[in-house]
């Protein structure tokens, strides 16, 4: 798919809590690239001492009929704090699209997110509905207060829902969830890598397809610098910027 | 209109802007972003004689205006260079160089007697600074001997253009280039990465998996301008200089202390046009300051 350089403006800055923002952006040439669900971008924050290199973020949802590109952003230092900050109308530059995606099964398909591991599921969520295809999504986070766009989430598939203190949904780690033990044809996870990995196990004893989407620290986002690599089964050390950041478990040496 | 043209060894440039090896894969990772026939050159990664798996995750980490990174030379080896990527990028109307790497002197050797025949390869940049591999890389180039041999031996069996990489991890960079040049070199391009080191104070880790790695970015520009300006005082070969290179402005300074091409890396990761911005700098800046000739501004710092 061809990448581009491209200019955004922040159409709207929406605050979800103190640490999280949904950035909703506008190609300023009016012409939004095609991307897939599971890709992300690489977004410049000032090229300044402490934010050298681009970070990369995870598409969250496209809306092309309003042209609308969401960036789902956590406060995780300068680079992110940059962004939540940035005001309705400021301009963000954009590398985009990157990497593969998730796959676009057929059959029923769990979706499980941890953290701000959710953004990529809502898109990936909108496209699997769209296709016709049974969608449900199981995301965890530490409390209540982290579970994030919800409503928007109810609208591609059922609700399963887990917090570790137990203020909203079960109480424990998303692996724990009831949900798990029912039937569906897929696993498509992203999150924190010890989630990740427990998600896959389970996939593995239940011998169910799953992919996971890994966030490997990196500079360039296009395979340039081989600094975010994964070792894999098939094919040693791949970039996760390139190859991925979807991958599927048997690829993995997890 | 400007004239760009340089010179290095028996190869001509259209101008004087290539990329560093390493930031800038094969080329083709960039064809999406610019033209690459509009570059003076550039480098494609280090290659040597067997398959590398390079170092483990984790291999970089951003520093205050810079990185660190610990890659260690993964590519497929010199075959594959040939039979796979050499036929998908020969026909870019570019200066296609290739940066070689050994463990020791014989496979360096061996590398390039394979590129030799290439139509299209006239020139390789041998990587004798490479700070991320156990056994030879930095070795050979940090001492005059070390260096000698690799070159010397090279420059028996290899007759077209020879620029030699050179380590900044040195105590006297002019010594080595020296050295380089007596040994056959057509040209040096310095300075390679500087060697650092990050630790997590959270969690008393080092950053990266091999404890120490490369230092590349903004933050090491001064010190690679001082000894391009050493360098380039101490022998006739033409030098290229690189180190923390971002923009035009970054690009006159390092051919003002004399080098007379530059590369480009890390700034390729922020902005992936960023070299065809700079050629551009280059123009504005000989048209404002009257300059007809690139080759009046190597060398051309005032004092």
């Amino acid at each position: 798919m061809k990448k581009y350089i491209k200019d955004f403006e922040i159409k709207e800055n929406i605050s979800l809590t103190a640490q999280y923002s949904v950035l909703k952006l506008s190609p300023i040439d009016g012409q939004m690239p095609k991307t897939l669900p599971g890709q992300f971008v690489q977004v410049y924050v000032g090229n300044s001492r402490n934010t050298y290199l681009r970070r990369p973020i995870s598409i969250n949802y496209i809306d092309y009929d309003k042209n609308e590109l969401w960036l789902l952003i956590r406060d995780a230092g300068e680079g992110t704090n940059s962004m939540i900050k940035s005001p309705n109308g400021s301009i963000l530059n954009l590398i985009v699209p990157l990497g593969n995606g998730f796959s676009i099964n057929n059959g029923h398909s769990l979706l499980i997110g941890g953290g701000v591991g959710v953004a990529p599921l809502l898109y990936l969520g909108k496209v699997l509905k769209e296709r016709g295809n049974e969608v449900s999504f199981l995301l965890g986070a530490r409390s209540k207060c982290d579970l994030l766009l919800l409503d928007m989430f109810s609208q591609y598939g059922n609700l399963f829902l887990s917090t570790e203190d137990g203020s909203m949904g079960e109480k424990g780690l998303v692996t724990q969830n009831s949900v798990m033990q029912t039937d569906f044809d897929f696993i498509q996870c992203c999150g924190p890598k010890p989630m990740m990995m427990a998600v896959a196990n389970i996939a593995k004893e239940r011998n169910i397809e799953c992919e996971v989407s890994l966030e490997n620290m990196m500079a360039c986002g296009i395979g340039a610098c081989l600094c975010c690599v994964e070792d894999t089964a098939s094919s040693g050390n791949v970039c996760v910027c390139k190859e991925g950041p979807v991958f599927n478990i048997n690829e993995l040496k997890w | 209109m400007v004239n760009l043209n340089v010179k290095i060894g028996n190869i001509e440039l259209k101008n004087p802007v290539m990329t560093a090896s390493g930031t800038f894969g094969y080329g083709e990772e960039y064809a999406d972003f610019i033209d690459l026939s509009q570059l003076g050159g550039f480098i494609v990664k280090g290659t040597t004689l067997h398959h590398r798996e390079g170092n483990p995750y984790p291999r970089m980490v951003e520093t205050p205006s810079g990185m660190l990174n610990a890659v260690g030379l993964q590519n497929h080896g010199v075959d594959y260079f040939i039979n796979t990527i050499y036929p998908r990028i020969k026909d870019i109307d570019s200066q296609i160089i290739v940066n070689v790497s050994g463990s020791n002197v014989s496979d360096y050797v061996e590398v390039c007697e394979k590129l030799a025949p290439l139509e299209k390869i006239n020139a390789v940049e041998i990587n004798i600074s490479c700070p991320n591999v156990k056994q030879g890389g930095m070795a050979f180039g940090t001492t005059c001997s070390g260096a000698e041999s690799v070159v010397k031996a090279i420059r028996k069996c290899y007759n077209k253009t020879m620029i030699v990489k050179l380590s900044p991890n040195v105590t006297d960079i002019a010594e080595i280039a020296k050295a380089v040049e007596a040994s056959g070199a057509d040209s040096v391009s310095l300075t390679n990465t500087f060697l650092g080191m990050a630790i997590n104070t959270e969690t008393r880790k080092p950053y990266l998996s091999t404890i120490t790695g490369g230092l590349s970015g903004a933050c090491i520009r001064p010190i690679a301008v001082r000894m391009v300006w050493q360098v380039a005082n101490a022998v006739s070969i033409p030098v290229i200089g690189l180190g923390g290179i971002m923009n035009g402005r970054d690009a006159i300074e390092f051919m003002l202390a004399g080098a007379t091409a530059i590369q480009v890396g890390t700034a390729n990761f922020i902005d992936p046009a960023i070299t065809i911005k700079i050629i551009e700098y280059i123009q504005d800046y000989m048209v404002r300051h009257g300059i007809e000739d690139i080759k009046e501004i190597i060398g051309g710092m005032q004092l």
